[in-house]
């Protein structure tokens, strides 16, 4: 089957390539990552733009964004108090209301669009940025060139994949420009708020936030499956599994973890999508249903959707981590196993979202049991990380010093989530600000210090060219630290007990005095945001106009580096055949510190 | 950093105060550790040209030793976590005063049952959005939803609790100290989810008989 397909592309490559073929429709699995990263990256300034506005709801809450809020048309149309009452009726009826007035009516954020901002903040990071990025990006691009193989098992499936995807994300950003305004139920959609109109207000923006995530799965699925039998079939010869780059391995774990959960959730979506166009009761109570049950099935997939997000990070940091230590990974097994005990255990912790929910609190204590155990292998991949330090020859490169912060920013996500574990102190953080600020040490913190520095690491494979390395250690720095600036407070405001996802902190006394807090992430926040235009300008400028790079850079043994650079498709001149490990760094009695995994010791 | 945490003012708030701050020197030791250790070899090992790492690659025993400890480390969190747990939501001691709390969107409505003790009878009093309740008495709270999931926040007594349509969930608390303190909503329930806010007022005894005379004075 696989030998057929890798035959037929083989073929197909004989013919002159159109345009149409090689960039769009293309069966090419570094095409596709490539359409992934760009699909991701614009996901990513959306979602960031989002949070931006958030931002300055919360530093300001009520108060009239700067320039949108204060130009002529807002003066004009935002003093109509009509404008607010009649918010989402005779959406294109009158001519004087486009999207900004009904939206954001006098320039305020207001409540309705402030819940549909987070919800899609976070939606679009998860669901279209992160996920698009590490798994569809890395994936594809990594997978095929660090097992020595010339694309994936399905290339048309790969190819269909991304499409899907594409579709998926044409479908989501609709939602925006509907009436009603867009999804607004939070990310997690908890029904009976997202199940009925009647108590949201929020009508086909939630349905095709749906649909949307419907597709998005049959994509992701569609990845899984080749990214599993690519993983399995197609390794250079002498690749054993264990001799595979940590990065495969966690790609392979998630797109297991992938296959399992997205059918749970794409049942739970339909359920939801049955309840709020065909009038069936899943989630309503007043009908037989159950709310607790969506919960249970969006938690089912949610908390190893949460290991999707990080694993993939923690297979980057591990190789970049070791390349540019110039020593073995400490304890490569025991990565290996930690990893597979995290997607395990990860599929019986999903209560720990439902401590506070009316879920039996006996059901609660044993999840914070298996939360808790589920501490341990992530505590075994910190140690090893600091094992791999000791003795090493750190080169303190761009991709390092993400990789760094990724390790230190994922020990303090880590080590927060402890406090949740624990149900009883659960019962006061739970839905504040100290879960915002844990989720957002392991998301941004974690996977995206590990994006940008697998970004930088391979932008030269892909591309043919390197980044800027001065813009690079700007960016880096000034991410760091207003990283910490921003979500670092955010502890200290769910410490004070200041519930996630309102939008109006000072309607609450007891929230008052730490209303500087909230200016000052803000101000952070937008510093922050500054920051990342450096790494886009970077980017975009390196694709075309970088230094030419040579074929391995960064003088790395994993098979990527034995390709040309960019590699060829069909990848390798020559099959490479593998004799060792991926992480034979500083072999003694050898000139060069480093052993590519396709020359014999 | 926990200063930031409201006044405590409830009999188990102490036990959940008690765990948190535990939690919180223990995490910071260990991150101090993990930090130190990092930069210590950062710093130590930096890029020397011509210098060769160490050829290693791990240490079974150092694993076997790291593993253990933490399974220990954060299994011993969970059994010191259980029995608050317990206490709070599992084995709830008889009520001295029961009130019927009904979320709807964005209002808690507080139903008292009046002199006579039951609910659905012609003394009970609904009054929106103010809880009164007698300091140090343990008052059972019926907690119910109308509409979406709420989520019954108070602070300063450590309390949040879910409510869900269609089901009646019983919590409990009793506070040590009388004043008068917020109770937000935690969950998500709409555009008035912001904003949502009754008040707690927990009397002396003096006054919350008082409030019983205005409220029911034929009794």
């Amino acid at each position: 089957m696989t030998e057929e397909n890798i035959t037929e592309i083989n073929h197909e490559e004989h013919h002159k390539q159109s345009i149409w073929s090689k960039y769009i429709f293309s069966y090419d699995h570094k095409m596709i990552a490539k359409q992934y990263l760009l699909l991701g990256i614009s996901m990513l300034i959306l979602g960031g733009l989002l949070a931006m506005l958030i931002r300055w709801q919360l530093g300001y809450p009520d108060e009239p964004l700067p320039i949108i809020g204060l130009s002529d048309q807002y003066m004009e149309t935002g003093e109509v108090d009509g404008v607010v009452d009649e918010m989402w009726d005779g959406w294109f009826e009158d001519e004087t209301e486009n999207w900004l007035t009904m939206t954001i009516p006098g320039g305020v954020i207001g409540p309705e669009f402030y819940n549909s901002l987070f919800t899609m903040h976070a939606t679009i990071m998860i669901f279209f940025a992160i996920m698009p990025i590490l798994v569809g990006c890395f994936g594809n691009f990594l997978i095929p060139l660090m097992i020595g193989t010339k694309d994936m098992a399905f290339p048309f499936l790969n190819m269909l994949s991304f499409w899907v995807a594409f579709i998926g994300s044409i479908v989501m950003l609709w939602g925006f420009f509907v009436p009603g305004g867009h999804a607004a139920a939070g990310w997690t959609g908890y029904p009976p708020l997202s199940s009925s109109v009647e108590f949201s207000g929020v009508d086909w923006g939630q349905n095709l936030w749906i649909i949307s995530l419907m597709i998005m799965g049959i994509s992701s699925m569609m990845g899984a499956v080749n990214y599993i039998t690519t993983i399995v079939n197609m390794r250079a010869k002498g690749m054993t599994f264990f001799r595979m780059p940590l990065t495969v391995w966690s790609l392979f774990i998630v797109a297991i973890l992938l296959l399992l959960a997205i059918p749970v959730l794409a049942s739970a979506l339909s359920m939801l999508l049955f309840d709020r166009l065909w009038g069936t009761s899943f989630f309503s109570a007043s009908g037989g249903g159950d709310p607790i049950l969506w919960q249970h099935l969006f938690w089912f997939f949610g908390h190893p959707e949460v290991y999707v997000l990080i694993l993939p990070g923690m297979g980057i940091a591990s190789d970049l981590l070791s390349t540019f230590a110039r020593k073995p990974i400490f304890g490569y097994k025991a990565m290996v196993y930690a990893m597979i005990s995290i997607a395990v255990l990860g599929f019986i912790v999903w209560g720990h979202h439902m401590f506070q929910s009316g879920m039996n609190p006996a059901l609660g204590m044993t999840f914070m049991f298996s939360t808790m155990a589920i501490a341990v292998p992530s505590a075994i991949k910190t140690f090893n990380w600091l094992g791999t330090l000791k003795g090493a020859n750190i080169k303190f490169t761009v991709p390092m010093l993400n990789t760094l912060a990724f390790v230190s920013m994922f020990v303090i996500g880590g080590l927060s989530g402890i406090f949740m574990a624990s149900t009883p102190v659960d019962i006061f953080i739970h839905d504040t600000y100290y879960i915002v600020a844990h989720i957002h040490y392991v998301v941004f913190g974690g996977s995206m210090f590990a994006l940008f520095g697998g970004i930088y690491y391979w932008f030269p494979k892909m591309f043919g060219r390197g980044m800027n390395m001065t813009l690079g250690r700007v960016h880096f720095w000034m991410t760091f630290v207003f990283f910490n600036a921003t979500f670092f407070p955010m502890h200290i405001l769910g410490i004070g007990g200041h519930m996630r996802r309102i939008a109006n902190p000072m309607q609450y006394e007891y929230l008052q005095d730490m209303q500087w807090i909230n200016e000052f992430i803000t101000v952070s926040a937008f510093m922050l945001g500054l920051a990342q235009i450096i790494f886009f300008f970077n980017f975009f400028y390196s694709m075309f106009k970088g230094k030419k790079s040579v074929d391995n850079p960064w003088e790395a043994n994993t098979l990527e580096w034995v390709a040309p650079t960019p590699p060829p498709h069909g990848n390798f001149l020559t099959p490479p055949v593998v004799y060792g490990g991926p992480y034979e760094y500083g072999v003694p009695d050898r000139e060069e510190d480093w052993l590519p995994q396709d020359i014999k010791r | 950093m926990l200063d930031w945490l409201p006044e405590n003012i409830s009999t188990y708030g102490v036990k959940i105060d008690f765990l948190f701050y535990l939690i919180y020197y223990i995490t910071n030791v260990i991150f101090l550790f993990v930090a130190g250790f990092m930069i210590f070899f950062m710093i130590k090992y930096r890029f020397k040209e011509g210098r060769k790492s160490e050829y290693s690659h791990g240490n079974n025993k150092l694993e076997i030793i790291w593993t253990s400890a933490t399974t220990i480390g954060v299994l011993a969190l969970a059994v010191i976590s259980a029995p608050a747990w317990k206490e709070i939501k599992i084995d709830l001691p008889e009520p001295d005063i029961i009130v019927q709390v009904t979320a709807e969107q964005f209002n808690w409505r507080m139903l008292y049952p009046g002199p006579d003790n039951v609910f659905g009878t012609i003394d009970d009093l609904e009054i929106e959005n103010v809880l009164n309740v007698p300091v140090d008495k343990v008052v059972h709270i019926r907690l119910r939803s109308d509409d979406v999931i709420h989520s019954f926040f108070i602070p300063n007594l450590r309390l949040k609790q879910d409510a869900l349509p269609g089901r009646e969930i019983i919590v409990w608390f009793e506070a040590m100290k009388t004043g008068r303190y917020e109770i937000p909503c935690a969950e998500l329930c709409g555009f008035g989810h912001s904003g949502m806010l009754g008040h707690l007022y927990v009397h002396s005894p003096e006054d919350y008989e008082a409030w019983i005379n205005e409220n029911w004075p034929e009794s």
